[in-house]
């Protein structure tokens, strides 16, 4: 399983960054997404990828025992996904503002810097 | 002496408000700094000429062999001497010159700033001290010259001089710190006596040429030269001051300073007759066919900078004599021409040398001046320029080689530079008054006196020899040669040849004076070659590297957001690629995988359909219900393996985010291909390397045994410290409690961005 998550990992870099490098800002903001997600399955797979058992402590026990999978990688992907969201939500609104204002999203054209808003 | 010679930074420090404090009166008395020190170093006068030189010490950075050592021989003093002394005048006359001008202050200020540093470079002792001086001369040079700094000329001449003689001093700092290594020591009245190890050391070529750039730079020789003619956008008195008595002579202080430490030695010789012969020979033909002025005097400067530079290389004791006389001669008579040159600019407007004629009539005592400083110029008895060119065709003569050939070139030079002279100093007051210039007047005593002293001065060292002989020339050369020198200055040497040339010198130059008029078609001719000259080169290579560097930028800063990613990516791709394919083994362990189910083999290829149609579809429609797609089957392999926390993040987030973008589609453009398919194919195979290498990378760290000491720390603590059993929420809200915050606050920003972007939305549409 591992390689077939490695296989989707390299995938969605090379579609994240193809994304990135198009002209078009609509593009750019799906690149980035793919990026984003491309990193957290590469931060979920590294700290190994265990079947059935959440990180979640039973309800007679105090501890984690045996195996689990890893919390640390978890919780730092959550953190990743609610930033990006973020990140998204503002790109999205900000393409279509920019939209409205220079009627274009091709980069190249957006060469002005004194435009009025 | 410490005080003495930052006297000119402190007052330039108070010379603002101090102006300000004289409200334009009595100026004058700013001179007082320039003449008590000039008092003060006359002071010192018999103790030099008895033989002694007077030393001064303070540790400045002891740990790196820096100290503000300073050193007074006669040189050194001769030189004092002519930055105190012509400074003193050079403030007088500035009082009358730029009166009134509202920018008086700073330019004191720049004076004295000049003054304090000029002093520096003459008596420093330590030749890391010699170097910090060195360049706040060129420095304080920059703000004079381009004093006028509303005028596109004057700030383009201030910075080629400071080009030119920064480019120089960089030079000069390589050789000082050579010397310094070959010998360990920093203080040059110590060097001397290590002449022969210097001499011997393989280095020795690379550091006389770096001592020979920068000092030739400073002192305009050929090629360097060409910033001086530029420099004389500067007002009169900068001109006189720095360009003519003191600042370009630094360079040849340095060449005589260095004497005995570098000289004797057949390249430094050859080199300085060179250097210098092509100077002096080159400058006095280009002063010939000025128009201007103050052109005439800036080359006939180079000239007399290369005549000095001619007799520092001859270096015999005859020679190094016939330079200390000079660089007096040449002081006196050229700071009184130029004197006189501003004072016709400033009352006639002109400074064309083909309309002045008949000056004497309205300002006569300006023309006795000029009359006597050309006249000393020219070598004619009883001036001290006769003396000064005696002592240099004594030199040339008696020279072991070639004495004709570098005579010939002598009496060439004096030839021109006599007629220049006499352009300057005679042509503008004699014959005709143009009616033009009727109503002249003479100006201010502050202004004709200056140059009225420095012409009697020049006479008066002529008919009197001894004034200066045993006092100051003596000492100088013995500064020079390291011995007592035994020879005594006169005026009149009986019949011989070396009278029989300056006789005919004079002669000839006289005789070109009444036979060439200055005009336009010479100037013309003259200039014909401006195409190769070495201004013209510089400039072309300023322009080259100017250009090249536009084009370099343009090319790595293009601003595009692409190219930038592409170059980052480039980079990253090839390190890791070298490094990935040369120094580690790749292998996959199979006993550490997983299995693979049926499930998760469809989720997979989902996946990689879903990504593959969201790069490649036409529909923005599709592009983004594909990556919901991606995102949902994300949902899915979380919840496959034990991040059911992460999946719930996923599909909320997910869905918002494909929510948000159908929201909007409708207001953006079409989705089209903008790129060409060349850039597509140039980004695709980018992007596909760049994945592949990501995936290799992962492999391999998946063989690295992973340290889970952190993990297992929240794993045992999440409910002893947290009083949680989700271990990934007690990491989050309570472990980094403080970073969900931050988080949250990040968020609340971005909802803050989109809101008023929203807002601003509504409001044009208002507007419109």
């Amino acid at each position: 399983m591992e390689i077939l998550l490695v296989i989707i990992i390299g995938l969605l870099y090379a579609a994240g960054i193809y994304m990135i490098l198009r002209r078009s800002l609509v593009k750019l903001i799906i690149g980035l997404i793919l990026l984003g997600n491309g990193a957290n399955l590469l931060i979920f797979l590294l700290g190994r990828i265990v079947k059935g058992h959440p990180p979640i402590i039973g309800s007679t026990e105090k501890a984690l025992a045996d195996i689990y999978a890893d919390p640390l990688p978890q919780a730092l992907i959550l953190t990743a996904i609610v930033i990006s969201f973020g990140l998204q939500a503002f790109a999205i609104i900000l393409v279509k503002r920019a939209y409205k204002v220079v009627k274009t999203d091709d980069l190249d054209e957006m060469n002005a810097t004194d435009e009025d808003i | 002496m410490l005080l003495a010679i930052l006297a000119g930074f402190i007052l330039a420090l108070f010379m603002p408000s101090l102006i300000k404090g004289l409200k334009g009166k009595s100026t004058i008395a700013v001179a007082l700094l320039p003449f008590s020190l000039f008092v003060y170093f006359i002071s010192f006068l018999p103790r030099i000429s008895a033989g002694e030189t007077i030393e001064f010490h303070w540790d400045w950075v002891p740990s790196l062999g820096v100290g503000m050592d300073f050193y007074l021989d006669g040189l050194s003093l001769l030189f004092t001497l002519l930055i105190t002394g012509i400074g003193t005048l050079v403030f007088v006359y500035t009082s009358s010159y730029l009166k009134g001008h509202q920018y008086l202050d700073r330019f004191y200020a720049y004076l004295s700033m000049f003054m304090g540093s000029m002093l520096g470079v003459v008596m420093a002792d330590n030749i890391i001290t010699l170097f910090i001086f060195w360049e706040l001369t060129s420095i304080s040079s920059f703000f004079l010259i381009g004093f006028n700094n509303d005028s596109e000329p004057s700030r383009k001449s201030a910075l080629t001089a400071l080009g030119i003689t920064g480019f120089g001093g960089l030079f000069l700092l390589a050789g000082m710190v050579t010397l310094g290594f070959i010998t360990e020591e920093f203080q040059i009245s110590s060097l001397s006596a290590m002449s022969g190890e210097i001499h011997a050391h393989e280095l020795y070529p690379w550091v006389i040429g770096l001592v020979f750039i920068g000092a030739f730079t400073k002192s305009a020789q050929f090629p360097f030269h060409f910033w001086l003619p530029g420099a004389m956008k500067a007002p009169t008195p900068v001109s006189t001051y720095l360009h003519s008595a003191t600042m370009v002579k630094a360079g040849i202080y340095l060449l005589a300073r260095f004497t005995p430490v570098l000289g004797n030695h057949p390249w430094w010789n050859t080199t300085l007759i060179i250097i210098g012969g092509i100077t002096m020979l080159y400058a006095a033909l280009h002063a010939i066919f000025r128009l201007d002025l103050k052109g005439i005097l800036a080359y006939s400067t180079i000239s007399a900078l290369g005549i000095l530079t001619f007799l520092i290389g001859l270096g015999t004791t005859a020679a190094l004599t016939a330079a200390a006389v000079f660089i007096l001669v040449h002081a006196l008579y050229k700071a009184t021409l130029f004197l006189i040159t501003g004072i016709i600019d400033h009352e006639t407007g002109t400074r064309d040398v083909s309309k002045l004629a008949g000056l004497n009539k309205v300002m006569l005592p300006v023309g006795i001046a000029g009359l006597l400083a050309a006249v000393s110029n020219a070598g004619i008895p009883p001036t001290f320029g006769f003396v000064g060119k005696d002592l240099i065709y004594e030199a040339t003569l008696h020279f072991d080689s070639m004495a004709w050939v570098l005579t010939g070139a002598a009496i060439i030079t004096n030839v021109a530079l006599l007629f220049a002279g006499f352009l300057a100093g005679i042509k503008p007051f004699a014959g005709k008054l143009p009616k033009a210039y009727a109503k002249v007047h003479l100006p201010p005593a502050a202004m004709w006196v200056p140059p009225m002293i420095l012409a009697v001065l020049g006479m008066l060292f002529g008919m009197i020899p001894p004034l200066v002989d045993g006092p100051l020339i003596k000492p100088i050369v013995s500064a020079l040669t390291l011995r007592t020198p035994d020879f005594h200055l006169h005026l009149w040497h009986g019949f011989n040849v070396v009278l029989a040339l300056s006789v005919a010198t004079i002669a000839t130059g006289i005789a070109l004076y009444f036979f060439i008029k200055p005009s336009e078609a010479l100037l013309g001719r003259a200039t014909r070659f401006e195409a190769i000259s070495p201004h013209s080169l510089v400039r072309g290579l300023g322009r080259g590297v100017t250009w090249f560097s536009e084009k370099w930028t343009n090319f790595l800063q293009n601003g595009y957001l692409r190219y930038y990613l592409i170059t980052i990516l480039s980079f990253l791709t090839l390190l890791l690629a070298y490094r990935l394919f040369l120094g580690v083994e790749i292998y996959v362990d199979a006993s550490t995988l997983s299995e693979i189910t049926i499930y998760e083999a469809i989720i997979v290829t989902i996946m990689a359909s879903a990504i593959i149609f969201t790069v490649f579809t036409k529909s923005r429609l599709a592009a983004v219900a594909a990556m919901g797609v991606v995102g949902y089957s994300f949902c899915l392999i979380f919840l496959f393996y034990s991040a059911p926390d992460l999946a719930m993040t996923q599909f909320s987030i997910d869905t918002l985010t494909v929510i948000l973008f159908v929201l909007v589609i409708y207001n953006l453009p079409k989705y089209l291909n903008l790129s060409e398919t060349r850039d597509r194919i140039r980004d695709g195979l980018l992007a596909l390397v760049f994945g592949a290498l990501i995936s290799v990378l992962t492999l391999e760290v998946l063989n690295e045994t992973v340290e889970k000491d952190i993990s297992t720390y929240y794993a045992e603590q999440a409910y002893l410290l947290g009083k949680g059993k989700n271990v990934v929420n007690v990491i989050l809200v309570d472990f980094r409690g403080f970073d969900t915050m931050v988080e949250i606050t990040v968020l609340a920003i971005a909802a803050l961005g989109v809101f008023s972007l929203l807002k601003l939305r509504l409001k044009s549409i208002e507007k419109e």
